[in-house]
């Protein structure tokens, strides 16, 4: 993650300003998607876990179905928000690319994923 | 139709269509034999993804590991699908921009080396070895506890099998027999899983049955369970850090296993196949989607399991034990040593108020001989009432043999829940090809790491696209049968190698993947470095507890979690040398953002 805002030193891309963008966006989502992975995986999981037990969910103690099935639940969901982000993320890029190199359309597409 | 009959008809069926499909998917070029023509479809690849990932480990092994375990057992269930999302999210989809065909591939041009392309290629074999070896051993197992057939008869059918469709279509062959793969083993695991969930809870989904309570007494099954244990002196099946695991250890294990699955370059591999980034984050979620359904079934059929084996083995007498543990005692499995009153008793670690004495073990390591000794010397002293012969139950305690062994969880469940001959059958099938889909896989990896990158990439540059698909053939056709033997002769350690396995992906190649494409400023040297230790420190640490007896002097980490702190070594090492060394040229500096650019 580190010096995500500087330009490449040899041939530059396309629009270096909107791919900038996109590069920023991409690290936001990802940063705030692993927060959640280890929150729930490492946290409600394992760290927690003995005092969550004390919990219950249905007929699980609540530590232990973070540990045995909640955590692999949130895992699949974590990847297809990632997935559907980040594709339509690139998707609106590539249209950037495509119809003009307006810096505007890089502004749509910071709004559109907050 | 007899059990064996059920077996031969499953096995020969599957066997017949995985050829089929080697035959209908043969390639001629090196594009098609190492990334299937990058024309897989995203969830296809998902599919072969699950296939390739779980292992005969994760099929047979995994849910004996819960049951045993209880809710330790939750740090190989968190750590091997966990490490997916890292996977997603840090490495999957720029990788498949970069574009090429393995990983030392993309360290050895990312890092401009050959030499860190070829500390990769060793990591990535040894690796590859060390699973496929037990992946052979697996497909042995199931052949000759379901089809009565030599060790060695059944490693060589496996490798014949393997050989023809991973030669005949290198990737593709192997990605479209995966798929199929898939199919065979999450039906045999799901299907036993939901007939013991209705049986038991009156609940067809064995997510919900597990925590759903048992017909006709109003108690839920993980009360009952935990109840039980208290009872017979184990540890509560729910309650956390009980073990031989402090929390520390959980946490470790579950990251070491997390880091490792990001780092196993024959998963990588796997993103390399489709059509383009968009399709490679596909992937990944239909990949941990369908590996999804085998990991949260898992801890319902363990939970199940344990109470099924308690239930119908506590306090029974000689008649009244049910028919699997007659047929699963001659395999060594479960072995029960009475202590004259005819009664099995089977219980956890017992304090010295109590009088009553585990009387069930398993054969583990010893020969056939070894237990027919004890067996005979624990019949003398029970008949002279302890004058001459030996307490076989403490000698098998004090050699770690308690309790039965974990594999017979999955392999016996159907049996314990009496389920039709036909659904027993089918685990055989299923255990299968959860074994020959990761063995494959792992064959790709060794072929291509051996091919491509020594031989093509180092050595001859210049080799014709015709020689270096021969080259590829002809390696891996070696591989399979080196994994054979591997098979057939087992090397001791294998069991515990497993966790170098992890360790060594989580030390060396996740942090080197990681800051080749998130950081331009890391360059070759530090990076070398920054593996050698991350490597070094785990070898030696796995090395030195397992065979050296050395304590876990390292907060007292285990071995099996020891990878963490490789890996933040790895790390630590490589950025702070970084600011000492050359920035990656401006070739390297457009590579990275051309793999961060979409599209």
């Amino acid at each position: 993650m580190a010096e995500p805002l500087q330009p490449g030193i040899g041939e530059k891309p396309v629009n270096s300003e909107v791919m900038r963008r996109h590069w920023r966006t991409n690290v936001c989502i990802m940063t705030v998607l692993l927060l959640v992975w280890a929150f729930v995986g490492l946290g409600c999981g394992i760290l927690f876990a003995d005092t969550l037990n004390k919990f219950r969910l249905f007929g699980f103690p609540l530590g232990f179905w973070f540990a045995q099935q909640g955590s692999i639940v949130v895992f699949v969901l974590l990847i297809l928000v990632y997935a559907i982000l980040l594709n339509r993320l690139d998707r609106k890029f590539l249209g950037s690319q495509d119809s003009s190199q307006d810096a505007d359309t890089g502004e749509t597409s910071k709004d559109d994923r907050a | 139709m007899s059990i064996k009959a059920w077996t031969f008809l499953f096995v020969g069926a599957s066997f017949t269509l995985y050829l089929l499909i080697a035959w209908m998917s043969r390639v001629r070029d090196t594009k098609g034999f190492y990334v299937a023509g990058q024309g897989v479809p995203a969830a296809a690849n998902g599919m072969a993804t699950a296939a390739d990932w779980m292992s005969a480990a994760s099929f047979i092994g995994m849910a004996g590991l819960i049951s045993t375990m209880g809710y330790a057992g939750g740090a190989y269930l968190m750590g091997w699908t966990g490490g997916f999302v890292l996977l997603a999210l840090l490495i999957a989809p720029y990788l498949r921009k970069f574009g090429h065909y393995t990983v030392p591939d993309f360290v050895g041009d990312r890092f401009e080396s050959n030499s860190a392309r070829i500390i990769a290629v060793v990591c990535a074999i040894f690796i590859s070895f060390t699973y496929v070896a037990g992946q052979m051993r697996g497909v042995g197992i199931v052949f000759s506890r379901f089809l009565e057939v030599d060790v060695k008869v059944g490693v060589l059918i496996g490798m014949t099998i393997v050989f023809i469709y991973a030669t005949l279509g290198g990737m593709k062959g192997i990605t479209w027999t995966q798929v199929a793969q898939y199919w065979v083993l999450i039906s045999a695991f799901l299907i036993p899983a939901i007939a013991i969930s209705f049986k038991l809870t009156g609940i067809p989904v064995p997510q919900v049955g597990m925590g759903g309570e048992l017909v006709e007494t109003g108690v839920t099954l993980l009360d009952r369970l935990d109840q039980i244990h208290d009872d017979l002196g184990f540890d509560r099946y729910t309650e956390a850090f009980t073990g031989k695991w402090d929390k520390l250890n959980v946490f470790c294990v579950a990251l070491s296993l997390m880091v490792g699955t990001a780092g196993l370059p024959h998963v990588i591999v796997r993103f390399y196949t489709v059509k383009n980034v968009r399709a490679a984050r596909k992937s990944a979620f239909w990949a941990l989607f369908f590996i999804s359904i085998l990991y949260l079934t898992a801890p319902a059929t363990a939970a199940f399991a344990r109470y099924y084996m308690i239930q119908s083995l506590h306090e029974k007498s000689e008649e009244e034990l049910p028919s699997w543990f007659r047929s699963w005692e001659p395999t060594g499995l479960i072995v029960w040593l009475d202590d004259g009153d005819g009664r099995l008793e089977y219980y956890g670690a017992i304090d010295a108020t109590k009088s009553a004495e585990n009387e069930v073990f398993r054969t583990g390591k010893l020969t056939g001989e070894e237990l027919e000794g004890i067996r005979r010397d624990h019949r003398d002293w029970v008949s002279t009432g302890g004058a001459s012969g030996k307490d076989g139950r403490r000698v098998m305690t004090e050699r770690n043999l308690s309790g039965p062994d974990k594999d017979i969880i999955v392999l016996a469940t159907p049996e314990m829940a009496e389920l039709a001959s036909w659904i027993i059958a089918l685990v055989a099938a299923g255990g299968l090809a959860a074994a020959l889909s990761t063995a494959s896989g792992l064959l790709l990896v060794i072929s291509s790491s051996v091919a491509h990158d020594v031989v093509y990439r180092v050595i001859d540059p210049k080799a014709s696209e015709r020689k270096r698909l021969f080259v590829g053939r002809l390696v891996i056709g070696f591989a399979v049968v080196i994994a054979g033997i591997f098979g057939i002769y087992p090397p001791g350690f294998v069991s515990q190698v497993v966790a170098f396995a992890f360790g060594l992906a989580a030390s060396s190649f996740f942090p080197a993947i990681v800051m080749g494409i998130f950081s331009r400023r890391v360059g070759t040297l530090p990076v070398m470095l920054g593996m050698l230790a991350g490597i070094g420190f785990t070898a030696a640490y796995i090395i030195g507890s397992v065979y050296g007896g050395m304590p876990s002097w390292c907060f007292g980490i285990g071995p099996q979690g020891i990878g963490v702190v490789g890996m933040v070594l790895n790390f630590t090492v490589t950025l702070s040398l970084t600011p000492f060394f050359p920035a990656p040229s401006s070739r390297v500096q457009s590579l990275i953002e051309r793999i961060r650019q979409p599209g």
